[in-house]
Parts: structure tokens; C-alpha cells; sequence
């Protein structure tokens, strides 16, 4: 079976499922980071795709460049939080993490 | 079926079963390394596509920025002198119902369509061509990025220092 634009369609739609499912059922905040990562890699997987069967030129591409330096800039502010919220709270589980103000 | 077929199923099955074992794994430092080959595997497929210079960004910055700085925020916010580092999970069953059906519903959807395909001969190497598309019709969004990179960098670095 010759590989398709639907190929690509259905490998991003499975990772961005995973990292759905990361999302919602992991406690731990890294481990929300990383599906959202996986869901903008799938994201980044689809605008690919398209540029190169849409016919579009290479605007495809450069907003998946646009998209991993968004994705570069939020695990840096993610991750400072991160750290906040361990020094406040001394662990990192989101679904204890109910307080605003200590 | 032919050598790119054989070669982009490779890349699809490294991704898939390194984002599966990223989101079961209950070990966070063996997550962060299969999240290293989901993102090996993503830069294939882009060197599939045809887009060799957003594949070497994907490994520069996912691989050689993003993932450190996981691995750091991993060991920083655990203590190390426990041998096993593990996460917790809440509402397995009905996140996996949920997504099961969306996954479905979705992949239904794409099946069905019929996608009108320009199969478009990209260029050897795409980088003088997305170079001057950054820097003639998109050079206000490319000093945009450059002024967030600049202020999440400050931010970052002032929140994280109190």
C-alpha cells in the first residue's frame, strides 16, 4: 500500500491521542509537559504533511518551525513553574495542588 | 511496496511505541529517554516529508534543549535518593474510553475524506527558500519570536531564582 497523505494524517492523529491521554491521566506535572510535547509534535506532523501534499510551497514548514520555538519557549516558563510549585508545595502532583496563595 | 513505504512504517512504529511506553511507563526518567526516540522518530518522518531543515531543528531543539531541561526538572523536583522515581495515574479507565472514541471518531473522519492531494516536488534542500520566506513575508512573526524567546528566557530565569 503506497504511502498517502492519510498515513500521515492517521500517524499524527495517534499521537496526538497519546499525548491526550498523557495529559489526563498522569499526576505528576512533567509528565503532563510531556504529552503536551507529543501534541504539538503531532500537530507539527500534520502541517508538514500538508505543505508537502496541499501544495501550499514551504509555509507548511516554516509554521512548524514557528510552532517548536512556541513549544521552546513554554517548556522553559513550564518548567520555572515547575520548580516554584516544588519549593511551595514540596511535590509536583497537579491533583494535590490546590491552593493559590500558601 | 517500495523502500520509502518500508522506511516510513519504521519511523511510525519507533514513534507510536515510544509516545505508548512515554504515557504507561511509570518510571518518569525512562518516559524522558522514550520521549527522546518519539522525537527521533517525528524527525523522520519530517526527512519523509521532505522538510530536512525542520527535522534537524526538531533534533536541536527537542532533543538537544526541551529534553534536558525535562531531565533537569525531573531530577530537580525528585529525590534522587530514592532508586525509583515513579508517577502516579487517575482515571486510566475512563481517559482510555474517552480518547479510544475521540481516536476513532477522528481516524473515521480522515478515512472518509476524500483529500484532494498535489503530490508537490519539494527542493533538495529547503533552507534558501524558507530562509527568504522568514525574512521577506514573515519577518515581523520572526522578530516576534525573537522578542518571546527573549522575554520567556527573562522570565524563566527571574521565577526560577527566588
Amino acid at each position: 500500500m503506497e504511502v498517502t497523505l492519510t498515513h500521515f494524517l492517521i500517524v499524527s492523529t495517534l499521537l496526538f491521542c497519546l499525548g491526550i491521554y498523557g495529559i489526563v491521566t498522569r499526576k505528576n506535572a512533567i509528565m503532563v509537559l510531556m504529552g503536551i510535547e507529543l501534541i504539538l509534535n503531532a500537530s507539527n506532523i500534520n502541517f508538514i504533511a500538508f505543505s508537502r501534499f496541499g501544495n501550499f510551497g514551504l509555509q507548511g514548514q516554516l509554521f512548524a518551525l514557528f510552532v517548536i520555538v512556541l513549544a521552546a519557549a513554554e517548556a522553559a516558563i513550564a518548567l520555572a513553574i515547575v520548580l516554584n510549585v516544588y519549593k511551595t508545595f514540596v511535590n509536583v502532583n497537579v491533583d494535590e495542588i490546590d491552593a493559590l496563595r500558601d | 511496496m517500495n523502500i520509502y513505504d518500508i522506511i516510513f512504517y519504521l519511523f511510525t512504529a519507533v514513534t507510536l511505541l515510544s509516545a505508548f511506553f512515554v504515557v504507561s511507563t511509570r518510571n518518569i526518567v525512562r518516559a524522558a529517554f522514550f520521549l527522546l526516540f518519539t522525537f527521533f522518530g517525528v524527525s523522520g518522518i519530517y526527512v519523509l516529508l521532505g522538510a530536512d531543515f525542520v527535522a534537524i531543528v526538531q533534533l536541536i531543539v527537542y532533543v538537544g534543549g526541551i529534553l534536558i531541561l525535562m531531565i533537569f526538572g525531573v531530577m530537580i523536583t525528585n529525590k534522587i535518593t530514592e532508586v525509583e522515581i515513579k508517577t502516579g495515574t487517575i482515571h486510566t479507565l475512563p481517559a482510555a474510553i474517552g480518547v479510544g472514541l475521540f481516536t476513532g471518531m477522528v481516524g473515521a473522519v480522515i478515512l472518509d475524506t476524500d483529500w484532494k492531494q498535489v503530490s508537490t516536488v519539494m527542493p533538495v534542500s529547503t533552507l534558501s527558500a524558507l530562509g527568504n520566506l522568514l525574512l521577506n513575508e514573515y519577518v515581523l512573526i520572526f522578530e516576534l519570536l525573537g522578542i518571546l524567546l527573549l522575554i520567556a528566557l527573562i522570565g524563566a530565569a527571574s521565577m526560577a531564582r527566588k
